[in-house]
């Protein structure tokens, strides 16, 4: 490919082995994963477009002997470059140049969906679609005519029911057999308005033979026309300086284009509904719409996403947390028996770094399996259920005094699992300004990790009440992390704030295949990354509580949780190994337990670590180190991440300067105050 | 039809819209990116728009083309409408 401007490198999927490429295309919301999923399975990879933020999804399946190399583009609205996902999805078909495209449609939103299908036929790629959620419609009062649909489109159309596999293989079909027989295929490609007809010609005629190969001429002239940024800036390199003035000053009179030319799509996708959809007057009031009486209302919604919270905890509590302690008194208790008869002949260093440091460390963090499980799969049925858009609008409004909008609420959420993928997902929020605030504060977001150790800690340190004192803790760090987004935005952005606008998806019931395989990615991502970063910190921290070989009271670590001994006594944590299971911490949250297990494991004598632990504190203490531990800075793969979404070490400074202030903070007035009041 | 809506023949705002108010869209304001993506989404000149819902303060809910679309108060701000009855069923 011989281009001087390459506007975003969409280079197809290293994994290119099938005969046969296909890219799944569709608006957010119409059931595409859930058909990824249903065609792939297993058998897909989940990664990151190449030198991209956005998740690449790519998996090869069989179609009556032919091996499909599919591709599930990002959901997007449009082919303008809106947003990186859109730039990623049209950089694929034009450069990737997959052999068939099969676009994903909602037949309940069918007018919206057929924007995107309006875009997909100004590329020259073959096209088939598939008609999903028709019995949805159905429901609303929507009824479309396949074959009718299929006529005025001039495209194969297949109905489809992803959640229950259905039509899914004949949709393909049509794809692989599209791909082999282009002949006669000639869809209703979509024309500009007749008044915009000679300036597209005269756009078209400026820059002929100039682009880069890889695009279709016809289709940059329109996108000049829409005034796509990312379509100028390219034509803009490639022209001479003469002709791009010319060109420039007659887009700059055309410079309302873009409204007539997305006018005129919906003018088109008007003839089509007409010729292929009817509607009924459906009497009964629909079930999305007396749920979002109260979802989307702004005191019920409130309510509903706290109740929602809520649950999320109990659930957390009442299966994971026994599931937890079973792991961890059976499964290590076992592991420990196995390696003290393996290593009984061993030198003493290595059977206490494979009982002290693998096995307490790294075993501890995999017993918070279970409620990583349940939380990914609870956060992966609100997802599929269309919950998530409701809780982002009804936060606006809270996050808007932040400087932030509703979709800042998501990526957020997301922190509840993991602040990385919160860090990852502020992708989604288009404008910079937005995007950096929520990246800055996703880490005041308790991870599930920081949630499972204060699900650990506090049944010990307060058996009374557990659920009421964790409840309190996550709602003073939410406080706290608002607070916090006012005063960032007063003063680094005064007060500014960026457009909010997002489709609301009609409820469904979740698909179980899409859910497992939400859990099963974040899952597996967790444990790899247990696997290598946590086992070295775990092992490390053995060695730092056991050299330099005059036992724990003498080590290294003693001596670093000693030294900030002054510090801790402010805030009522008096014993250095408290401070130094929060040092741990840095290297990924779980790891505090695993650090308390080791220095305390290693003085036990009775009792479950946690009561321990509780022993040596006051309640006053007891509720500071709860707070510490919560507030404390980013984990090191979230300071990696934020390294990497914002490419400035100074928004990672700021980012742990800012924790490391909060929870110092609060770490003394919680301890204070509980003084005051005990 | 224009006394009964509340609106008058000159275009008004779309934040300004009660709950349950039908509209036709006249124009867009505000920066290209953002009404480039509303216009995507639907929003252009002539599209009837419903408002679901519109407490006066926040985001508020528009039915357009078949779906419902959260807006926040100053994007609906720069949807100018005029009065206007809802397609046929």
């Amino acid at each position: 490919m011989t281009y001087c401007h390459n506007p975003g490198d969409g280079s197809p999927p290293a994994a290119n082995t099938g005969e046969l490429s296909a890219a799944l295309i569709g608006q957010p919301n119409v059931g595409k994963s859930t058909i990824f999923n249903m065609l792939t399975g297993l058998n897909q990879h989940v990664g990151n477009w190449p030198g991209k933020t956005v998740e690449q999804k790519t998996g090869i399946y069989r179609q009556n002997g032919t091996s499909v190399n599919l591709v599930d583009l990002p959901g997007t609205y449009s082919l303008t470059a809106n947003s990186e996902e859109e730039r990623v999805a049209r950089d694929y078909l034009i450069v990737g140049r997959p052999d068939v495209v099969v676009a994903i449609v909602n037949a309940a939103s069918l007018e919206r969906n057929l924007y995107l299908v309006a875009e997909l036929l100004s590329l020259p790629q073959p096209l088939v679609l598939g008609l999903n959620m028709a019995d949805v419609a159905r429901q609303h009062g929507i009824l479309v005519d396949t074959p009718a649909l299929s006529a005025s489109l001039g495209l194969p159309v297949v109905e489809v029911v992803a959640t229950r596999n259905q039509g899914v293989r004949e949709l393909m079909d049509e794809a692989v057999h599209l791909a082999a027989n282009l002949d006669g295929w000639s869809p209703n490609r979509p024309t500009i308005r007749p008044e915009h007809g000679p300036v597209l010609a005269a756009v078209q005629a400026l820059i002929h033979g100039l682009t880069p190969s890889a695009y279709p001429e016809d289709w940059v002239a329109l996108k000049l026309l829409e005034g796509d940024s990312e379509i100028t800036a390219m034509v803009r390199q490639s022209l001479p300086p003469d002709a791009w003035d010319r060109l420039h000053s007659m887009l700059m009179q055309h410079e309302d284009a873009y409204l007539d030319i997305a006018g005129g799509r919906y003018e088109w996708i008007g003839r089509i509904m007409r010729a292929a959809v009817t509607r009924r007057r459906s009497g009964a009031v629909s079930l999305t719409e007396r749920l979002d009486k109260v979802a989307t209302h702004p005191i019920g919604g409130l309510v509903a996403l706290l109740a929602m919270f809520g649950l999320v905890f109990w659930v957390t509590y009442a299966i994971a947390t026994p599931i937890a302690s079973w792991l961890s008194s059976q499964v290590l208790g076992t592991l420990d028996t196995i390696a003290a008869s393996l290593l009984a002949g061993a030198p003493s260093w290595l059977s206490g770094l494979v009982t002290g440091g693998l096995i307490h460390g790294v075993g501890t963090v995999f017993t918070f399996l279970p409620i990583l499980i349940i939380f990914f799969a609870v956060l992966g049925i609100l997802e599929d259920v269309g919950y998530l858009a409701r809780g982002a609008y009804v936060m606006d409004r809270f996050m808007h005094l932040m400087g932030l909008h509703g979709k800042s609420f998501l990526p957020l959420f997301l922190g509840f699992g993991c602040n990385v993928p919160a860090v990852l997902g502020a992708r989604i929020i288009e404008d910079r300004r937005a995007r950096y605030l929520t990246i800055l504060l996703a880490p005041l977001v308790p991870c599930t990790a920081r949630l499972a150790v204060l699900a650990f800690l506090t049944p010990a340190f307060f058996p009374e009440q557990a659920a009421l004192v964790s409840f309190s803790l996550v709602a003073l760090n939410l406080l706290l992390l608002a607070a916090a987004g006012v005063l960032v935005n007063r003063l680094a952005f005064h007060g500014d704030h960026s457009a909010f606008i997002m489709e609301l998806p009609l409820y469904h019931i979740p698909n179980p295949r899409t859910v497992g395989l939400y859990v099963w990615n974040n899952t597996v991502g967790f444990v790899r990354k247990a696997g290598s970063l946590i086992l070295i910190a775990s092992m490390a921290v053995w060695a730092l509580s056991t050299l330099p070989g005059r036992g724990l009271n003498q080590s290294l670590l003693a001596g670093m949780g000693r030294a900030l001994e002054p510090v801790g006594r402010s805030m009522g944590l008096s014993d250095w190994r408290m401070i130094v299971a929060l040092l741990a911490s840095f290297f990924a949250k779980e790891n505090t337990i695993a650090t308390l297990g080791i220095l305390y494991g290693a003085s036990a004598t009775s009792g479950t670590l946690a009561q321990q632990v509780a022993i040596a504190l006051t309640p006053a203490s007891r509720l500071a180190y709860l707070v510490v531990l919560l507030l404390f800075i980013p984990c090191l793969a979230t300071v990696a991440t934020i390294r990497q979404e914002t490419g400035s070490w100074r928004w990672v400074t700021a980012s742990v300067l800012l924790l490391l202030v909060i929870c110092l903070a609060a770490g003394v007035l919680v301890y204070q105050a509980g003084l005051a009041v005990s | 039809m224009i006394g009964q809506s509340g609106l008058s023949g000159d275009a008004s705002a779309l934040s300004t819209l009660p709950a349950g108010q039908h509209a036709i869209i006249d124009s867009l304001q505000g920066e290209h990116g953002f009404r480039s993506r509303v216009a995507n989404l639907g929003f252009t000149t002539g599209a009837t728009v419903t408002v679901v819902q519109n407490y006066g303060h926040g985001p508020m809910l528009v039915a357009l083309r078949g779906t419902l679309v959260a807006l926040g108060r100053a994007e609906a701000a720069h949807v100018l409408v005029r009065a206007g009855e809802p397609d046929s069923p």
